[in-house]
Parts: C-alpha cells; structure tokens; sequence
C-alpha cells in the first residue's frame, strides 16, 4: 500500500508536468487547430534561459523565470508570425510540416549554439527538501519540488480558465476559435488575439521547462522533444483544445506511465502510452472530457 | 552600392577568416607534417575523442591527459632517438557515426600510424571497421565491453584493436565480491541501461556472480538511454527490501538515479562501475550528500600512495588545475604505452607498432602493471572507489578471481 501511494505521488509529479506542456498544446490547437509541434522546443529555450539567468546573471529563481517566461513569450510570437500566420489560410497540413520544420530548427539550433553538453542548474537554486508526509498512517515520501510543480499546475490552469472566460482577450480567444471569420467581421483583431494566445502558451512552456530542468536536474537542447511528444498525447486523451482537458489528459497519462513502470515494466511504457492513445483515437476521439460534435460544412 | 559591395567583401573575408580559425582549433597542432606518416621527424597520432556532447567530460579528461603525457615524451627526446610525436585531436561528440568519420579522417587525410580512443564502447566499435580495413593499430583507454577486441560472431581476435582498461566482466566479478563480503548485501536490485551494452554487459555478469556467492536479486529492471524518471523503479526496489542497488551506468543517469532514490528515501548502499568516473557526478546527483554510500569499481585512484600515481596527479594538476579521474589516467598510459610500443617496434610504422603492442608485457602505468593477454585485453588489479563527501577516495584493490 505504501508502495501504491508513492507510485500515486510518483506519477501526479511527473503528470502535472505533462499538464503544464500540454496547456500549451491545448490552446494554440484551441484557437487555430494547429498542433505546434515546436511547443517542446518552445520549452527547452526556456529551460536554458533560465539556466543562464542562474549561472551567468548570477539572478533568483523567482527572476530566472520571469526572463524565461518573458523571452519564450516573444519567441513564440515570432514563430508564429514567421512561421504560421503567412500559412494561416493555405491546408492545414502546410502548417503542420512548417511546426515540425520550426521544431528541428530550434532542436538543431540548439545544438549548434549550445553544444551538447548536458548541463544542470547549481544545487540550492531551488530548496528542495523532503517532506515526510503520513497519510492514512502510511509513511510516503514528497517534496518541496513536487509540490511547487503541482501547485503551479493547477495555478496555472485556474489562471487561464479566468483569462477565457473573464477577461476581453478570453472572450476574443473564444470568438476567433468559434469562427475567425465572423470574429475580424466583429470587429475583433484577429492577429492579435493568435498572437497573446501563443505568447500564453510559450509562457507556460517556459515554466514547464525551468521546472522540469530542476526536478531532473539536467537540461539538453533535446529535452523537449520526449516530454513535448508525451504533452501531446495527454492533450489528445483528454480533449484537446479543452483547458481542463490538459490537466486531466496530463494526470491521467503520468499516472499511468509510472504505474506501468512501477508494477509491470519499463519496455511496455511506451507501447502502452501509444497504445493508449491509438484507443481513445478509435474510441472517443474527441478525447475523455471532448463533446463529439459533428463537422461544420 | 559601391559601398555594399565593399562591406560584402569585408564580411566575406571575415568568414573565411573564422571558418580558417575554426579548422585550426579543431585539428591542434595539425599543420607541417601531413602526408609522410615516418618519413618526417614527426611521427602523427591519431586522438579521437567526446569532447563534446552526451560524455564529454570522459573524452576531454583523457585528451588532456594524452596531450600532457605526449609533451613530457617529446620534451625528453621523444621516441626513436628523437623524432617528435605529433597528436592530432578530433571531437566526436559523443555520436557514433562522427566518430567513424572522425577515425577515417585521421587514418586517410592525416596518415596517423596509430589511433587512441574513443572512450565508450559503443563509439568505439563504431571506429573499429576504419582502423581494421585500414590495417592502422587502434588503442581504446576505456571502452570495456568484450566485444572490442574480440569480434562476437567469428569469437577471434581483432588484430589491430587494443585496450588498456579491464573489460567489463572482471569489473562485475569484483563488483559482487565487494558487495557480498564488504558492504555484506544478501538482497541487491539492479537498474541498467538497455540500450547501452556496457551496461547490459555488466548487468549480466554482476547478476551471476552476486547469485553464486549467494546473493539474491530481488528486482531487476532496464530504462532507456533518455530517461529521466526512475522514481517508479526505486519505489518498486524499496518495496521489494533491497539492502543494495547495482547501477552499471554513465555518469549522467546515475547522477539522476542517485538522487531520486535518496529523495525517496532509498538510504542503501549503491554501487556502479567506471561509468560512474566524472567530477559532474555530485552535481547530477543533486549534491554530495546524496552520494553517501555509494562505490564503484574503477581503474585507479588519485589517493593511491603510489608515486608514479602521486606524480602524474601533480603534474596533471598543475597542467588543468583539476585532479585526474581515470579517464585521464587511462588516457596517459595509453599515451606511454604506445610510445613505448613505438620504440620497441624500432619504427613507426603501423603494422610494427599492432605487433609491439600485442607484446606488451609488465608495462608500469598510473593504472596498474599491466601485460596484455591473447585477447588484447589487459591483466591488472581493480580499483574500488568509495565517494566520501562527494570526493573520490580509494577505499581497496581486488584482483579479479575468476575469468
């Protein structure tokens, strides 16, 4: 039983990693049903400048993250003013192979510029401490890191559930996912809005990065790839395009992969998550928490 | 426009400039003597190593060290009554297809008459077809797994490849000796990599030996090269009562291991093999504390008293500012040994250097006395290094047993 409850502990740290990416994912696919591929990459820039924020400003944490966020927000505009926006109105596929294209650039890029030297933040840059916790009169183990990971996650998405629904540039979001068109007809700045949507994505890819660069303790300019892929399928699970949908699709694949690992083995983790996802495709396609509407014509 | 033109050229200029630069860093002191392997008064040594990428710190501290032990032979008059060896260094990255490349370039454009490195297994397999079709003696300083010497279909030897680290199944024999008689483990877990055969290789060994003198392996599991969370793995080890873990890793994923099990709460015993030799180690495994009780098997230790050790470690030291790992001390023994090989094979000449070196006998190096047997491989005693406040200390020598 101790055992099962850590794993639980295991598998909701790593899962609120997955849901923090996959916030990302969910809501650029939300407003222009484009699946950006480069969002794990998007993370990994993140993750260094935190790390350069750390080791060369010699600055806190609170404000490597703050650059990170700031500078991932800017990179993400870019790329879609670069990459996307002039493919806006060509097939969807056209801008699908451009979000692949920008993602090897920036894993390649990478590479050239930051070498492939595996580097890891400076211990202390975040106090991690282990809190032993009894629940149910079972002694489990938890951190501090865990905790703030979780914690942000759900900070997170509480934070972007107010923006769509409270706030003019949530109400715009919604517009220009329900019909683009009627929306600029509306009188709304269609560019714009694509424009914060990526540049929230972006932002919370960086804090997923900085706080995935600390709970593994190493970043490499091909971090993102793995837990980029992960992201994905856990949007998909629950419903992309839907913010709780993330969060859900998120717990539920991390959840799954650590008990995977934990009771059966390692070598079926992956065929199992990727099985998973060929199932919830066949099966509800629309993902756990989507509502299968029929094509508009 | 004019002007255009003008700034196009400067800027033109400019590049050629720093890609020039940059072809000079590359190959160190590559220039004069290419094409004429013996004929000059500089006899070319191929170095191809990680210095960048997934184990850059293996492939660096054995460079430096081959740079330092090539600069002491040739102030001393260098081999063969007094022609200079003249190393040429070459990055892999780490990749195993660079590092084929990297090896023809050194065998073909440089016409070395002897290649060293690379440092893992998996690199150095990918330059052995270049240094055999070649027929160019190839002397790895720490890949360990059999099959580098000799080949595992036609089960005989490779006749240019050489090494000077143990191989990898004595290193778990005297592995699971220490872990049953030292550290007195009844009930070990093991958690290898499974897409590494370093790792896969000592994994096998280490579980027969721990078995036969009556050890017990409770949990067994492999993770991929790009894993990050192992905390499903340990979690399952500390339910199934292990009182050690075995971890036959590179450096980066124990670091990782390391820490993650100690988080948990997973206070046992840890013990790995050389795989586990870098200064990053303590940084990786999130800070000394966490690498209490922990050991591995390796080729030397900078605390041995021995003063050829004590020695090298000086000069090292005053050369890098930093202590010599066993990668470097590997890296300078190759070094010596193949200039030794030089002077006894009376030239440089590819095919009398593969056969001096498969003579080798009572070679004296900072890793040991060594003789090669007819494997190629090295007979040598086994250091076991205990990390104590995240600093390497020799904790004690076992020569292997068995095999």
């Amino acid at each position: 039983m101790a055992a099962f409850l850590q794993q639980i502990i295991n598998g909701l740290s790593l899962g609120s990693i997955y849901a923090l990416i996959a916030l990302g994912y969910t809501m650029v696919y939300g407003i222009i049903q484009l699946i950006n591929f480069a969002h794990g990459d998007i993370l990994m820039v993140g993750a260094y400048v935190g790390f350069l924020a750390v080791v060369y400003l010699k600055l806190n944490i609170w404000w490597a993250f703050f650059l990170a966020v700031a500078s991932c927000s800017l990179l993400g505009v870019i790329i879609e003013r670069i990459a996307y926006r002039p493919l806006r109105n060509a097939p969807r596929l056209a801008a699908l192979i451009t979000a692949i294209g920008v993602s090897l650039l920036l894993e390649n890029g990478g590479l050239m510029v930051l070498g492939t030297d595996i580097r890891s933040y400076p211990a202390g840059t975040i106090n991690n401490v282990q809190l032993p916790i009894t629940l149910m009169g079972i002694p489990i183990t938890v951190t501090t890191l865990q905790i703030i990971i979780l914690a942000v996650t759900i900070a997170i998405m509480l934070f972007l559930q107010y923006i769509v629904r409270y706030t003019w540039a949530g109400k715009a979001m919604r517009a220009v996912s329900y019909d683009s068109d009627a929306a600029r007809l509306m009188g709304i700045n269609v560019d714009n809005t694509i424009s914060v949507t990526f540049a929230l994505g972006s932002a919370f890819a960086a804090v997923a990065g900085i706080l995935l660069g600390l709970y593994y303790n190493t970043i490499q300019p091909l971090m993102g790839i793995m837990p980029g892929l992960k992201a994905f399928v856990a949007a998909v699970i629950g419903g992309i395009g839907l913010i709780p949908g993330a969060m859900v699709g998120g717990f539920a694949l991390g959840i799954f992969e650590t008990m995977v690992s934990g009771y059966w083995s390692s070598k079926m983790r992956d065929p199992i998550v990727f099985l998973l996802l060929i199932l919830i495709l066949l099966i509800k396609p629309a993902g756990l928490l989507g509502k299968s509407n029929t094509e508009k014509v | 426009m004019g002007k255009s033109k003008r700034i196009t050229l400067i800027a033109l200029v400019l590049l050629l400039a720093v890609s020039l630069l940059a072809g000079c860093g590359q190959g160190q002191k590559s220039g004069g003597q290419q094409g004429t392997a013996s004929g000059g008064n500089e006899i070319n040594i191929g170095v191809n190593y990680e210095l960048t990428g997934k184990v850059a710190t293996y492939g660096t501290n054995t460079k430096n060290a081959i740079l330092l032990a090539f600069e002491e032979i040739n102030s001393k008059g260098g081999v063969l009554g007094g022609k200079k060896i003249n190393p040429i260094v070459l990055d892999n990255g780490s990749k195993q297809e660079e590092s084929m490349s990297v090896a023809a370039k050194l065998v073909t454009e440089n016409k070395v008459v002897a290649l060293l490195g690379p440092a893992t297994t998996g690199n150095t397999l990918a330059a052995i077809p270049v240094a055999t079709d070649n027929k160019v003696p190839l002397l790895t300083t720490s890949a360990t797994n059999p099959d580098i010497t000799v080949d595992p279909q036609t089960k005989k030897v490779r006749d240019y490849i050489f090494r000077i680290c143990f191989t990898d199944p004595p290193q778990a024999i005297v592995g699971a000796e220490f872990a049953v008689k030292d550290l007195g483990a009844k009930k070990a877990a093991i958690l290898y990599d499974n897409t590494n055969d370093y790792s896969k290789g000592l994994y096998q060994v280490f579980k027969q030996e721990f078995t036969k003198r009556g050890g017990q392996i409770v949990a067994e599991e492999s993770f991929n090269q790009d894993d990050q969370d192992f905390r499903p793995f340990l979690t399952r080890f500390k339910n199934a009562g292990a009182d050690l873990i075995y971890v036959p890793a590179y450096y980066e994923q124990v670091g990782k291991i390391v820490s993650q099990a100690r988080e948990l709460g997973l206070n046992v015993p840890m013990l790995g093999a050389d795989g586990w030799d870098s200064p990053k180690l303590a940084e990786f495994a999130g800070g000394a504390a966490n690498l209490k009780d922990t050991y591995f098997t390796n080729h030397y230790s900078a605390s041995d008293p021995n003063p050829k050790v004590q020695a090298f470690v000086k000069a090292y030291k005053e050369k890098y500012g930093t202590e010599p790992d066993a990668f470097a001390a590997l890296g300078y023994d190759a070094a010596y040994l193949l200039a030794d090989a030089i002077n006894r094979a009376g030239k440089a000449e590819p095919e009398a250097i593969r056969q001096a070196l498969a003579e080798t006998k009572n070679f004296e190096g900072v890793t040991g006395k060594m003789s090669f047997d007819s494997n190629h491989n090295p007979v040598k005693e086994i250091a076991i290094i205990a990390l104590v406040d995240g600093k390497q200390t020799l904790k004690t020598k076992i020569q292997p047993t068995s095999n």
